[in-house]
C-alpha cells in the first residue's frame, strides 16, 4: 500500500489467432497503481482505457473459480488475487498458460482440456446402485474424517497452473498430469466410489499416468490452492505398482 | 446459416442449468448447455456457506422439518414469495441433498460426542447424538429457526458444482463453451430457441429447440460493487425481456449481503456469523444486540445489512479511504475452526487484505449480493406469457424468495428448481413437437447480424465501458440498500438517458471475432434496460418489503402492495418498461401474512389476512386428528411431480 501512485509497467503477450496476419508479440502498457490493486484490476484498467482488444479471462475475481491462471513474471498463478504491490520493481510480465490451446492474448482454453481430463479419469462416483438410491430415506453414513479428507482433495479449481508448471507435460502431450491425478486420488479415497485398484490401473498405470511423473514438483510448487500433489502422486504410484 | 437442432437449450452452465439438463436427459430428452466459460467456472462455485435442507440430523437441527423450513422461507421473503413454490421447494430439498450425496458431494458429517462451539459470543459445549454420527450435518445461518445449512467446509458451491458438472459429463450432456445467447427466437407466443454468438469466432448460430431454459444467474453486476462474479450481468434475463412477450418479476428486489470485504466486495460467507462471528463497530462494540436483541447477527440478511448501514450513519463506522466499514470478528472461533471450516475466507483475507483473520478483524460492509427478481415463471418454471421458455435458479422469479432470500436457500434453489423444472421441461418435450418456420429463424439471426454490423461500422459514438460504469454508479448511489422517491426518480431519468446513449455505441476495435469490446457493446444496452426495470419498479413500489427498503415508505403495506411486480418491454424504442402487478392471493396462503419478528411491526394489513387466519383455524378445528402432512394437504394441496412426493425420513422420527 505504500507504493500508491507509482507507475507499473506491464509487458503483455499479444496474439489473436482469429485475426489474419496477426503475429505474437509483447506489448508494454503503463498503469498508475492504486491501493490494493490486483492484476485483475490492472488488466481491466488497460482494456477499458488503453486497448479494448486485450483478451483475458476472469470470472469470480476472488480466487475461487480458476479461470484467470496465467504466467506472471515466470510463474503460473491466479491473476485475480495477485496484488501488484507484490512486485517491488513495478515490472510485470504476463504470458498465457502454456500447455493449452490459445484463444487470444492471455486467454487459453482450459475448459476443453479439463472436460477431456474428466472424461478420461471418469471423474464421477462409480457405483452401479447410485441411481437406485431412495432419496426419501436417511442418507448413507460417512465417516466425518474421511469426508473432510475427500474435501481436501476436491478443492482443485482446475485452473491449469499445475499443467503449465509440469515439464513432463511439455515433453509428453498425453501425460495426464497433476490435475488428473488429484481428481482420481479424490475418487480413490471416496468410499462411495466402488472402482477396484485394477480399474484405476487401467486409467493411470502407465507412462502417461503416474509412472510418467518425474517428480519435479512444479505442480506442488505452483498450485494456487496448495493441494498435496506429490503426496497423492506418490500414494497412487505405490498403489498402482502393487497391482501388477 | 448454422442451425443446431435439439430438444432443449439450456442457457447457463451453473448448478440450475446443469440440473435441468440432467433431469431432461434422465427422461430421454437431449439438451445442449450454453456457457460463457467452462461450466465449472460458473458463479455457483462461489457459494461458500451451504445449502438449506431440513435433515435435522445435528443436535441443533433437532425437530426441524419441511414445515419449519417453509415458515422460515416465507417469513424471510417478507410474505412476498409464492407459497406453492416454497412448499415444493422445502419438500424436495432433503431429497436433493441426499441425491447429491450419492452423486459424490462430500458433505460435512455429524461427529457424535462433545464439541466446543461459539454461540452468541460465548464458547459452549454441545453434544451430538452418537446415533447421528456420519449423517449430513448443518450449521447456523441467519433467519432460520434450526441449524439447517448443510455444507462442505466453506466450499459448498464448489463441491456441488463439480459433482453436478461431472454427473453431466458422465451422462454425455454437451456443454457448448464460450458461447453467448444474445436473442431469443420466438413466434406467436412460443419460444423456439436462441441466436447464439460464438465468443471466439464471432459466428452467429441459431439453436432451434422445443424448450429454452434461462439459467444465467443474477444481475448483480448492474451495481458498481457486488459480490457476484463478473459474468453475473443478467444477460439471460435481459434477452427474455427483449422478446417483449416474456415478463420479469420483482426486479426491484435486490439483496445486499452484510459481510463483503472492503473495498473489492468479495464475499465472506454468512457461515462466519453462523459459526459465531460477531459484528463490531469502530469502538470494538458489538452493536447488533442493540438493534435486534433476539436474532442479533443472525437476523435475516436484509435486516442485518440495514442495521449496519444505520449504525454507520450514526458515525460508528470505521473510516477508511474507501468509505466507512464495520468489523467482522471471527478471531473468537480459533485457528482450528477457521482453517477447517472457513478456509476460503482465510485465503481471501490473506490475499486481498493481507490480514490473518485468526488474529485480526475483517473490514466488511453490506454489498450487492443476490437478485430475487428474474424471468417470471409459474410453479413449473415456465414463463406465463412465452410458451416453451423456462427459467431456473437465480435468473428466475419462480418465486420462493419473495423480497428477501435466506442464506443457504440459493444453492438449494438451484438444484431443487433444476430437479422440478427439469421434469416439466421433459413433460413439455413429450407433449409438444417443434414447429417453427425457417423464415422466423432467419429473421432473428439477420436482425442480430444487423445490430452487430452497426456496432462495427459506426464511426463515432459512445464507449460501452463508460456507459456501464455510469449505470453501475447510478444503481449503487440511488437504487441501493435504502431507497427514497427522490433518488429513485433521478435514477430512472438518468438511466433513460443512458438507454438512449446506448443506442449509439461505437467501437475502437472493429473485428467481429474474439473482441471483448464487442461483447461489452452487445451486453451493455441490455444491462441498462434491466437497470431501468429495477429502478422503475423500486420507484413505483411505495412500501418497504424485505430487501426493498423505502425511507419514505417504511411500512410493509400488504393492503396495497401484496403483489408481484411484472415488467415487460414491449416496444423496443420506448424509454421505459411497462410495469403491471400480479396479486398474491392470501386466501390460498398456507401461512397468511404476519410479523417477521424484527423491530417494530408496522405492517399495514390486508383485509383478507384476518379472514384467512380464521379459515385456517376452522380447518384445524375441523380436523383435530390430521398430522402435519395431512394438514399441509388441507391448507395447500400441491401439484408436484409424482417422484418427489414421498415423505422424508429423519433420524429419531422416521417419516413423521
Amino acid at each position: 500500500m505504500s507504493d500508491e501512485g507509482r507507475i507499473l509497467r506491464f509487458q503483455i503477450f499479444r496474439y489473436n489467432p482469429q485475426k489474419k496476419g496477426d503475429k505474437p508479440r509483447m506489448v508494454t502498457y503503463e498503469v498508475t497503481e492504486a491501493p490494493g490493486m490486483t492484476i485483475f484490476i490492472a488488466l481491466n484498467d488497460i482494456r477499458e482505457n488503453q486497448d479494448p482488444s486485450l483478451q483475458f479471462d476472469f470470472i469470480c475475481r476472488a480466487g475461487i473459480c480458476g479461470s484467470c491462471g496465467m504466467v506472471i513474471n515466470g510463474a503460473p498463478d491466479l491473476a485475480c488475487r495477485t496484488l501488484t504491490s507484490k512486485f517491488e520493481e513495478g515490472e510485470i510480465t504476463l504470458l498465457p498458460l502454456p500447455g493449452f490451446e490459445l484463444i487470444g492474448d492471455l486467454s487459453v482454453n482450459t475448459g476443453k482440456f479439463m472436460r477431456a481430463m474428466s472424461e478420461r479419469v471418469e471423474s464421477w462416483i462409480h457405483d452401479i446402485n447410485a441411481d437406485e438410491v431412495d432419496y426419501n430415506k436417511l442418507e448413507e453414513r460417512m465417516d466425518p474424517d474421511v469426508m473432510d479428507e475427500v474435501y481436501e482433495l476436491e478443492r482443485c479449481v482446475e485452473c491449469g497452473c499445475c499443467i503449465s508448471a509440469c515439464a513432463t507435460k511439455r515433453m509428453r502431450p498425453d501425460f495426464l498430469s497433476a490435475v488428473g491425478f488429484m481428481r482420481l486420488a479424490r475418487f480413490y479415497l471416496d468410499p462411495r466410489d466402488k472402482r477396484t485398484d485394477e480399474e484405476f490401473y487401467e486409467i493411470i498405470g502407465d507412462d502417461d499416468g503416474v509412472f510418467g511423473c518425474m517428480t519435479l514438483l512444479g505442480c506442488e510448487d505452483y498450485c494456487p490452492k496448495d493441494l498435496p500433489h506429490q503426496t497423492q502422486i506418490a500414494f497412487l504410484r505405490r498403489k498402482m505398482a502393487l497391482v501388477k | 446459416m448454422n442451425i443446431i437442432y435439439t430438444d432443449n437449450l439450456i442457457i447457463g452452465g451453473g448448478l440450475a442449468g446443469l440440473r435441468v439438463a440432467i433431469a431432461a436427459k434422465q427422461r430421454g430428452y437431449e439438451s445442449i448447455i450454453l456457457s460463457l466459460m467452462p461450466a465449472k467456472r460458473s458463479h455457483s462455485a462461489a457459494a461458500q456457506g451451504g445449502m438449506q435442507a431440513s435433515l435435522g440430523a445435528c443436535i441443533k437441527g433437532e425437530g426441524d422439518d419441511e414445515d419449519v423450513h417453509f415458515a422460515d422461507t416465507v417469513k424471510g421473503s417478507d410474505w412476498g414469495c409464492d407459497q406453492d413454490v416454497a412448499r415444493m421447494f422445502v419438500n424436495t430439498a432433503p431429497k436433493a441433498i441426499r441425491q447429491l450425496s450419492a452423486w459424490g458431494v462430500p458433505w460435512s458429517r455429524v461427529r457424535g460426542g462433545d464439541h466446543d462451539v461459539v454461540i452468541n459470543g460465548e464458547k459452549v459445549t454441545i453434544t451430538e447424538h452418537n446415533e447421528s454420527h456420519g449423517l449430513i450435518t448443518a450449521r447456523d445461518f441467519g433467519g432460520t429457526k434450526k441449524w439447517r445449512t448443510c455444507y462442505t467446509s466453506d466450499g459448498t458451491g464448489h463441491t456441488m458444482l463439480y459433482t453436478m458438472d461431472n454427473k453431466a459429463i458422465q451422462m454425455d450432456i454437451p456443454v457448448h463453451e464460450r458461447k453467448e445467447a444474445i436473442a431469443l427466437i420466438h413466434e406467436d407466443g412460443v419460444c423456439h430457441g436462441a441466436v447464439v454468438r460464438d465468443l471466439i469466432t464471432g459466428e452467429l448460430i441459431a439453436y432451434v429447440v422445443k424448450t429454452t431454459t434461462i439459467a444465467t444467474g443474477g444481475y448483480g453486476r448492474l451495481y458498481a460493487v457486488s459480490t457476484n462474479a463478473v459474468i453475473s450481468e443478467g444477460i439471460g434475463t435481459a434477452i427474455a425481456l427483449e422478446t417483449g412477450v416474456a415478463t420479469l418479476g420483482n426486479m426491484e428486489a435486490v439483496q445486499f449481503h452484510p459481510t463483503a470485504i472492503v473495498p473489492v466486495g468479495i464475499l465472506t460467507t454468512e457461515g462466519c456469523r453462523g459459526d459465531g462471528g460477531l459484528l463490531l463497530d469502530k469502538d470494538g462494540y458489538r452493536f447488533m444486540p442493540d438493534y435486534e436483541p433476539d436474532k442479533k447477527e443472525l437476523a435475516s440478511r436484509d435486516v442485518v445489512s440495514r442495521r449496519m448501514t444505520e449504525h454507520m450513519r450514526k458515525g460508528k463506522g470505521v473510516s477508511s479511504r474507501y468509505g466507512d466499514h464495520l468489523w467482522l470478528d471471527i478471531t473468537l472461533l480459533g485457528r482450528d475452526h477457521i482453517e477447517k471450516n472457513l478456509r476460503e475466507v482465510k485465503e481471501i483475507c490473506e490475499y486481498f487484505l493481507g490480514i490473518d483473520p485468526v488474529k485480526e478483524y475483517i473490514p466488511v460492509r453490506p454489498t450487492q449480493h443476490y437478485s430475487m427478481g428474474g424471468v417470471r415463471t409459474n410453479a413449473t418454471g415456465e414463463s406465463l406469457t412465452l410458451k416453451g421458455l423456462f427459467s431456473a435458479g437465480e435468473a428466475a422469479c419462480w418465486d420462493m424468495h419473495g423480497f428477501n432470500r435466506l442464506g443457504g436457500n440459493s444453492v438449494a434453489e438451484t438444484v431443487v428448481a433444476g430437479m422440478l423444472v427439469g421434469e416439466y421441461v421433459a413433460d413439455y418435450c413429450a407433449a409438444n413437437s417443434l414447429k417453427v418456420s425457417t423464415s422466423t429463424i432467419e429473421h432473428f439471426v439477420k436482425r442480430e447480424e444487423g445490430k452487430i454490423a452497426d456496432l462495427l461500422t459506426r464511426d463515432y459514438g459512445e464507449n460501452p465501458f463508460q456507459l456501464k460504469a455510469e449505470m453501475q454508479k447510478i444503481m449503487m448511489d440511488k437504487v441501493g440498500i435504502f431507497r427514497n422517491g427522490e433518488d429513485l426518480a433521478q435514477a430512472v431519468e438518468e438511466l433513460k438517458l443512458l438507454n438512449q446513449r446506448a443506442k449509439k455505441i461505437a467501437l475502437r476495435n472493429r473485428i467481429s471475432s474474439s473482441n471483448p469490446e464487442l461483447v461489452e457493446a452487445i451486453r451493455v444496452p441490455k444491462m441498462i434496460k434491466l437497470a431501468q426495470c429495477v429502478a422503475y419498479g423500486a420507484q413505483l413500489r411505495t412500501e418497504s418489503r424485505g430487501a426493498h427498503a423505502r425511507e419514505d415508505f417504511p411500512e410493509r403495506n400488504d393492503r396495497d402492495w401484496l403483489k408481484r411486480t411484472l415488467t415487460t418491454w414491449k416496444d423496443e424504442d420506448s424509454d421505459l418498461p411497462e410495469v403491471t402487478y400480479e396479486d398474491l392471493d392470501i386466501m390460498k396462503m398456507e401461512m397468511p401474512p404476519g410479523s417477521r419478528g424484527y423491530g417494530v411491526d408496522n405492517t399495514v394489513h390486508h383485509p383478507d389476512t384476518e379472514k384467512r387466519i380464521a379459515e385456517i383455524e376452522e380447518i384445524k378445528t375441523a380436523n383435530p386428528t390430521a398430522d402435519r402432512h395431512e394438514m399441509q394437504e388441507l391448507l395447500n394441496p400441491l401439484d408436484i411431480p409424482e417422484k418427489f412426493k414421498g415423505k422424508n425420513e429423519r433420524i429419531g422420527r422416521g417419516y413423521k
